[in-house]
Parts: structure tokens; sequence; C-alpha cells
């Protein structure tokens, strides 16, 4: 389909068409001073630091996780009176409309959309996740600079890469607006609703011209870089297991977690009973293996009860286990790990080393 | 609710319904007890098919889950049997449970013994330690019912003391038939007991089964599988000939979760019963 152009002031009116159909989140300076994902509402000021964010090259602080794996969701309810009929009969808590879409997400960076590939695979049979999938929309915003803790490159991705999204948004060089491509097939039949024709225009040969430039560009910096997740795989399980860094990099890591809740694709989850008042429900919310508690026995048996073992598992899990398993590393190189590690672990050194492990 | 979840599982993460039919306390110190459960959807209890190995997760809503071998044949058709050792918050719970109580199961899980495939034809040695008899009598259940398809079944069962021995009626029914050479035993000598003393690893030396064309099947305490290896070694025992069922702490028990990875597998998914020259190859993350 063909992509069309929306100027920059036309921004405000389009999001104000899709936040009245839909709920829409974009990444908003919150009153704690950082960006992140928000709603947009009646009370949302479009003010020039609101659209900042499209220019930027800052990620929201969370990654776009939470929408998918809200935080507790909430899998079954049950009845906890005794003398009910229906006494501790689980029931499925699954959404009534799993193919409509409800929510859209609105400049979501490449590598954040591109997690949801990645945690696709191991969530293929999972009903909770994949309605998610369907139910909430994607925007993506292609960026043009980066931080210097991005590193997409290096896992398989690109700052203008499309997996994931239903739409794409590309900034032109002389910041006028953005070329809107159309990637998903829903995106095609949304078009008119949320892009309508009075805000946007067909891009000129010159707008396609200037971003086909820029995507030889990023292809051809992708075919420079090393292909990482074949290069692990071929190295052998126990050699990177057993390499010596680890005891390194185990020694600063306090096994906060930070990383692991911040991470786009990690998953790990753990499932807990509440009951209030005679009402139960069976929750899953984010797990770390970061957390001693994560693998105990109930015998209290542990076995990762070292903190090494721990900080080699969330790494050899991205870069080998995961691979080996499903073909991708299982990081998009995002870099929140690396900004938020409050004792400084680097993810890419860790990959380094494990690409230097014979 | 059964209609939408009836034998094929949508949602995996939904238990069916099923009822405590018995309580039986099996061991001296009452802390394992073997549970007998029946679905409550009457083509399910019907239909429910399983391979001995497998496990399920019992599920006590407002407590929480806990994966459980399945004690019982899948020719042991109309219930389920586990027995579960009291240790943790879920165990507790479940062991306060009576007849008619409810409970969830979800399952079957895991991969199972190969008793339909690598197994058939071979000479069978079950070596069994402690608590870990459960889903290796279901085993043995299972090959007792199809006897003509594996060759000789040694059975090497031990516990801490008589009183502590699991399916004790079983047992001494087995002890009977012919087609089945049964050593158990207990550490240490008892007041009453005329059987086998000593560990099992010592049994298994004095036994000394023959490698040749045959399977080791190994359940017990880490200590206990660990001094079973090497008179099993001496005998010439190969580790891709020794069958182990690993147990990890679990969560979804369908390899999401990411609770019992022992490297790149998952306990829940891949195993839990692994070939010994597999484990070699892997971290000791169990």
């Amino acid at each position: 389909m063909e992509p069309l152009k929306i100027d920059k002031e036309n921004l405000k009116d389009i999001l104000q068409v899709i936040s009245k159909d839909y709920k829409t989140f974009c990444p908003q300076k919150t009153d704690k001073g950082f960006r992140d994902w928000r709603i947009i509402n009646r009370d949302t000021e479009f003010d020039s630091e609101f659209f900042s964010y499209f220019d930027e090259v800052t990620l929201p602080k969370s990654s776009i996780k939470p929408f998918f794996f809200p935080q507790p969701e909430t899998l079954l309810t049950f009845n906890y009176d005794p003398k009910a009929e229906d006494a501790f009969l689980p029931k499925q808590c699954l959404d009534k409309e799993p193919d409509k879409i409800d929510t859209v997400l609105f400049g979501v960076r490449p590598c954040d959309a591109r997690s949801l590939i990645l945690n696709d695979m191991p969530f293929k049979d999972d009903p909770y996740y994949n309605i998610r999938r369907k139910k909430i929309f994607l925007i993506g915003i292609s960026c043009t600079k980066q931080s210097s803790t991005c590193f997409c490159l290096w896992t398989g991705g690109s700052p203008l890469g499309t997996d994931g999204l239903d739409i794409i948004l590309h900034p032109l060089d002389d910041e006028t607006g953005y070329v809107i491509e159309f990637i998903s097939k829903r995106s095609e039949e949304l078009k008119d609703t949320i892009f309508p024709e009075k805000f946007c225009s067909k891009a000129s040969q010159s707008e396609l011209d200037e971003i086909a430039a820029r995507k030889e560009k990023s292809k051809s910096a992708l075919k420079s870089m090393p292909n990482l997740a074949e290069q692990l795989k071929q190295k052998e399980l126990m050699a990177v297991y057993n390499a010596p860094f680890w005891q390194d990099v185990a020694m600063s890591c306090i096994n906060c977690g930070a990383c692991t809740f911040l991470c786009p694709t990690c998953y790990c989850f753990d499932i807990q009973d509440e009951v209030v008042k005679k009402r139960g429900r069976r929750i899953r919310y984010w797990d770390s293996c970061m957390f001693p508690l994560f693998t105990q026995h109930a015998s209290g048996h542990n076995p990762r009860g070292d903190k090494v073992k721990r900080v080699r598992n969330r790494f050899l899990h991205k870069f080998k286990y995961f691979p080996d398993r499903f073909g991708p590393v299982s990081c998009v190189g995002c870099g929140r790990c690396i900004k938020e590690c409050p004792v400084n672990i680097d993810i890419r050194e860790v990959i380094r080393n494990l690409l230097a492990v014979k | 609710m059964m209609k939408e979840n009836s034998l094929k599982i949508k949602n995996p993460y939904l238990p069916y319904p099923a009822r405590i039919e018995d309580v039986k306390v099996e061991t001296e110190d009452g802390k394992l007890k073997t549970f007998r459960l029946i679905f409550e959807d009457d083509l399910l209890r019907e239909k429910w098919e399983h391979i001995p190995g497998q496990f399920a997760m019992l599920s006590l809503v407002g407590h929480g889950e806990i994966p459980i071998g399945i004690a019982s044949s899948p020719t042991e058709k109309g219930y389920l049997l586990f027995t579960v050792f009291r240790t943790g918050k879920v165990t507790n719970a479940l062991h306060q449970l009576d007849k008619g109580a409810r409970i969830g199961i979800r399952g079957p899980l895991g991969n199972g013994f190969p008793v339909k495939d690598e197994l058939k034809g071979k000479n069978i040695v079950i070596i069994a330690g402690g608590f870990a008899f459960t889903t290796l009598r279901a085993t043995l259940l299972y090959m007792l019912e199809n006897r003509d398809q594996y060759g000789k079944i040694t059975v090497i069962y031990g516990a801490r003391s008589p009183g502590m021995l699991l399916y004790k009626e079983e047992l001494e029914k087995w002890q009977k038939r012919d087609d089945l050479n049964l050593y158990v035993t207990v550490d240490r000598e008892a007041p009453g007991w005329t059987g086998l003393v000593g560990f099992v690893p010592t049994i298994t030396e004095q036994v000394s089964p023959s490698p040749e064309n045959a399977a080791a099947l190994i359940c017990g305490p880490p200590i206990m599988i660990k001094f079973t290896m090497p008179p099993l070694e001496k005998a010439g025992w190969k580790d891709d000939q020794v069958y182990l069922s690993l147990e990890n702490r679990m969560k979804c028990g369908i390899g999401v979760c990411g609770h019992c990875n022992v490297g790149p597998i998952y306990v829940c998914k891949d195993g839990p019963v692994f070939k010994r020259s597999e484990l070699n190859k892997l971290p000791v993350e169990y």
C-alpha cells in the first residue's frame, strides 16, 4: 500500500481522532521527570514538549511489555465460599471480544516493537498473551539518531525496523513531517479511520527516495554486523556456561532484578492465588530469575542458589538458550538495562565476552 | 465450562475440576498420602490418557499449584493417583483435604518414560528410593499389564524403614509374581523386617543387573542416584541406557514461565524424563 505523508502540525489531529475510538498511549513526560507511556485524554497537553519525543532519541522509561503482560494479570477467578455451589471451581478470565482492537500504542520504537516478535515464540499457545496481541495496535516511529546505549543492530534489529509494528512513521530530514508506512494487513483496513485523508497527503517521490536511501544505509550497516545468534549457537553450551568471566559479572551484580523488569524480552512469570472475602483469583505477574526464590524447591534445595548462577542464567537465556531453541537472540538492544543498572553492568560487554569464548 | 475445555486444553492454565475420591496414608510418619482423584466430567474420566512418568499440576485454588508425578498407570481407568509428600504451602493444604473435596488438575504434562518406543523389547531395571517410587509404580504397573512387550523386569526399591515404604500391599503382591524380580530393601534392621537390609546402591551392586539389551529407570534422592551409578557402570552400563526423572520448581508446566529451565531445556516440557547421557551435556541446575 502506498505510503502517506503527514505534516508535523497534523499529528495532534490524528492523535485526537485515534484517541476518540481507542485507548491511546504515547510516551509523555511524567511528573517524575522522565518519559513514559501515558494515556491520551482530554487533559493531554499537545505542546512542544509532547511532540519533541518524535524527534528525540529517548526511549520511554518502560518498554511496551506492561501492555502485553499486565502486572498483574488475572488468569482465573473462583468462589472461595465453601458453601457455594461453585465453590473452588476456577473460571477463566479471557476477553469476550478477543479480535477487536481496543488499544493503540503511538510512537513505539522499532526495538520495542521487535520484542513482540521474540516474545511471540514462547507464548505461541498462551491465550491471554495472544488476545492482547490482537487487541493492541502499534504505530511506531523510526529512529534517526542513536543514543549511547542503543545497540539494536547487534541483535538483528534496525533503527528503521518494522517487525511487530502495524504502521511506522519515518521523520523527514527537513523536520516538516513524517512518511507513514502501512505494514500489517489490519493497518490497511484501519487506514481511513486512523489516518483520515484530510490530515494526510500522498508522499512525494523525493520524500519516498529519502526514506528508501535511509533504509538502504541501515541495511548495509546491519549486513556489516556479525550475526550474533548464529555465532552463539555454534558455541559449545558448557564452554560458555563455564567461562570464567561470569564470576566478574556476578561480583558487582546485586540481583536487584531491575534489568529483568525493564527488559522488553524478559518474560518469566510467577503464578499466585489471592483471596479477598471469599472471592479469589489466580494471577500471574512478573518474576525474575535474579531472585533466589525463583528456583527454590519446597524442600529448601536451590538449583541456582548462587548469585553467579542466576546472573549467568539471565544472560545465557537471552544469548544461548533462547537462540538454541527459537533461533534469534532474546534481546532487542534497547539499552534500558545498561542505562538503569545500579552497578553499571553493560550487557554489550557480556556479549563481547561470550563471543570471545573458544 | 467443561465444554470449552474438555480433553483438548485450549486454555492451558485452566484446570479440570476433579474430586478426591479417597485418601490413603502411605507412610508411618503420615507425611505421604495417596490421593485418588476422579474428574467431574464423565467424558474426560473416560478419555483421559497419559504416559507413565508424566506429571500433572494439582491445583488448589486459594493456595496454588504443584507439579506431581502421576502415580497411577494409564491402564487404571476412571481415576488418577497422586502420592504427595507434605512439605510446602500447597502440599500442606492438600493434606488437610478429605474425601469429596474439589481439586483441579492440569495435564498430563511432560514427556514420560518411552514405554511405547525405546523401552519396548528391552530388559527393564527399575531403581527407586524413598517416595520417588510414584511414577515408577505407574511405569511398572503399565509394563506388567503389557508384560509381553518387555524382557526381564527387575525392581530395586528402598526406603528408610519398613514403615516408609510406599504401596506396601502391592509390593507383597508383586513379590509373589514369577515374571518380576523385586528387591525391596530398608536402610537398617527393623523389628519384624525379614527382607533385605542396605542402601539402594549396595543392593544394586549385589544384584548387578546385566546391561545387555536393557534400560534402567532411576528415581530417588540425588545422593542415591549419585552412588547408584558407580555399581551400574561397573556392571557395564552406559549413560544412554539410564533414564532419570528430574524435579524443579515449576509454575506454568508448559515451558513458558522460565522457572524450571536447566540450561536450554525445560524440565516441564522437554522432561521430566531424560537419559543420563543427555543430562551430562547440561549444567547441573536441578
